[in-house]
């Protein structure tokens, strides 16, 4: 086990270096400097902001300042919003996300999980294919379109629920959860239920049922945890898919989270913004599959003992 | 003489035996010959809307404005008494162009590096394939974001990029492939007849991975228009006066209150493809998947 974490962090060093390096010269690359906005800057005024931005050196000493920068933990100024900072930027919608993130994560595991597993314990029945066709359609309902529909017809139509806002006014986080979370409840119930298909037919689980334990006790006790690895193992590319989803989600909504500030940041050219907010995002990626990655092998017994120490 | 006719022999059966089997397996499943059926009437469509649209891309009627579906104007027109299916049909090519044009990019690159780690395998196998795992840990999305506002919103960068994102999988699938086949006997048989590398692989290796190829193409395709539509939708992908279904349907979110239909058509349009393409893709991976069919 501890040879497949190691080796896995050991894989996971180089990719967030090359995160870093690719970001920081592609940012360099562009076009258009941060302050060549609407507004016409005097030239000294130019040169001051970049040399207090450090724009003036060349970029071999700027990219060593940044990394350095980076090890204390300093993402550096933004510049676009003049006097902040962009550690403040990620700290003030980092939670937000989180949140809206980790809500949509629990609708996609109850909702798509419960389906996986209702569809599979009667395979190619009405109860294994209403479940699996309207996961279909939530696979193949894009965020951007669902969110809009369900904004329509809820917050406007029915005039149930809010249209925008995240914690203003009750239930406004309803919608954004449900739009975020029901691409990846589909993923999750097809993937639950093609793992828990496999489960069922294994000798354990035959054991179990010679054994007289009732059915429910088969699954929930045997069945569940061998069926869910697939899950388990989608979880980090999940998370992934969620922070980049929240792009639109916050969009639509409204959100104040990371997202839109990336949204934004790109729009504006707020070079350390979208440098940071890179790098910051693509650690947490690589950070949340290294940990899934393990999770999965730590409820994998066959995975465990090919890297077990012997 | 004698060696010919053996040989007609067994391309005629091989020809039944797998891609005739696997088409009759097919044609038995409703959802993916529907799925079949929906795409080949919008590529069709795609290819000859210059000539069958029934207004001109440009037309503009501004004292008409919005207008609801009608008898002129079949599903409406938009702010700017635009005709909405000329939009789609128009949107329709450039977001099935997207599609197809990646996702063959993505086809060319993970074939060839799949196909050379696996076949020649060992130290150039092992960097080959790091190289793939590294990208893979890359978040991509965000990426491809950071591409698109660096180097501006360019139809050709957005093939090349999600291009290099989708051919990982296929690498991998390919590799796999290909280290199976390496061992039968066919190969052998053609490595030691003397073949050159690059012949055994071109004929004898990637037709024999066919079938796991065209599968995760068409599941591939699916994901990389929504991924077009998804960059449109954020204003980062499709340019104006070039119209997608992502772009329309931005469009149409943002004046969804007063005009509907304006995000209902061609949101359907887009759902009408992706769900067609996945049905087709399960179809056939259920027709073509040797295993499940000997059980």
């Amino acid at each position: 086990m501890w040879r497949f974490v190691s080796y896995r962090l050991l894989q996971a060093i180089p990719v967030i270096l090359v995160v870093i390096t690719a970001t920081f010269f592609l940012v360099r690359m562009a076009p258009g400097g941060p302050f060549d906005g609407e507004k016409a800057v005097m030239p000294e005024v130019k040169a001051a902001l970049e040399a207090q931005y450090r724009l003036d050196l060349p970029v071999s000493q700027q990219y060593l300042s940044y990394l350095g920068d980076l090890a204390r933990g300093d993402f550096g100024p933004s510049f676009k919003y003049p006097g902040r900072s962009v550690n403040e930027l990620i700290a003030a919608g980092l939670p937000v996300t989180a949140e809206l993130g980790l809500y949509a994560l629990l609708v996609a595991l109850v909702i798509g999980g419960l389906a996986g597993v209702i569809a599979s314990l009667k395979p190619n029945t009405a109860q294994d294919y209403l479940p699996m066709s309207a996961a279909m359609i939530g696979i193949c309902m894009p965020s951007f379109l669902l969110g809009p529909m369900l904004l329509l017809v809820f917050g406007i139509y029915l005039d149930w629920l809010p249209v925008s806002g995240w914690g203003d006014t009750p239930g406004d986080k309803i919608l954004p959860a449900i739009t975020l979370g029901s691409s990846y409840a589909a993923y999750i119930a097809r993937l639950s239920r093609a793992g828990m298909l496999e489960v069922m037919s294994q000798d354990y689980i035959r054991t179990a049922r010679a054994k007289g334990l009732p059915e429910w006790q088969v699954v929930t006790r045997h069945a569940l945890r061998g069926g869910m690895i697939p899950v388990v193992a989608f979880l980090g590319p999940a998370f992934a898919g969620l922070l980049s989803g929240s792009f639109v989600v916050e969009t639509i909504f409204q959100i104040p989270g990371l997202g839109r500030f990336y949204v934004q940041a790109a729009f504006n050219r707020d070079y350390t913004m979208i440098l940071g907010t890179t790098v910051f995002l693509s650690t947490l990626i690589v950070l949340f599959n290294l940990l899934s990655d393990i999770l999965a092998a730590w409820m994998n017994p066959r995975l465990r003992a090919q890297f077990g120490d012997n | 003489m004698a060696t010919q006719t053996i040989t007609d022999i067994t391309e005629a059966e091989q020809g039944t035996s797998l891609w005739r089997d696997a088409w009759l397996r097919l044609r038995k499943n409703r959802l993916a010959v529907f799925g079949l059926t929906v795409l080949v009437v919008f590529i069709f469509i795609a290819l000859i809307t210059p000539w069958i649209a029934p207004y001109s891309y440009e037309t503009q009627n501004l004292d008409l404005g919005a207008t609801g579906p009608s008898a002129e104007h079949w599903l409406g027109t938009d702010i700017f008494g635009r005709d909405l299916m000329t939009q789609i049909m128009y949107g329709g090519r450039i977001s099935l162009m997207v599609g197809f044009v990646a996702t063959a990019v993505a086809l060319v690159i993970g074939i060839a590096w799949g196909a050379i780690a696996g076949y020649v395998g060992g130290r150039v196998d092992a960097v080959m394939m790091r190289f793939v795992d590294i990208l893979y840990a890359l978040p991509f999305m965000i990426f491809i974001v950071l591409l698109m506002v660096v180097f501006g919103r360019n139809i050709l960068l957005l093939f090349l990029a999600i291009g290099a994102v989708e051919w990982l999988t296929m690498a991998r699938i390919m590799r796999s492939q290909v280290q199976a086949l390496r061992q039968q006997e066919f190969v052998e048989a053609a490595i030691s007849l003397g073949l050159p590398p690059a012949t055994i692989i071109r004929r004898h290796l990637i037709p024999n991975a066919l079938g796991p190829i065209i599968v995760y193409t068409t599941l591939t395709i699916p994901g990389v228009m929504l991924f077009e539509a998804f960059l449109s939708f954020l204003g980062l992908g499709i340019q104006p006066p070039q119209t997608s279904w992502g772009l329309l349907i931005s469009y149409g979110a943002e004046t969804m209150e007063e005009f509907p239909w304006l995000l209902i058509f061609p949101g359907l349009a887009l759902t009408l493809t992706l769900f067609s393409l996945n049905f087709l893709g399960d179809g056939l991976r259920d027709a073509l998947d040797v295993r499940s069919s000997k059980d």
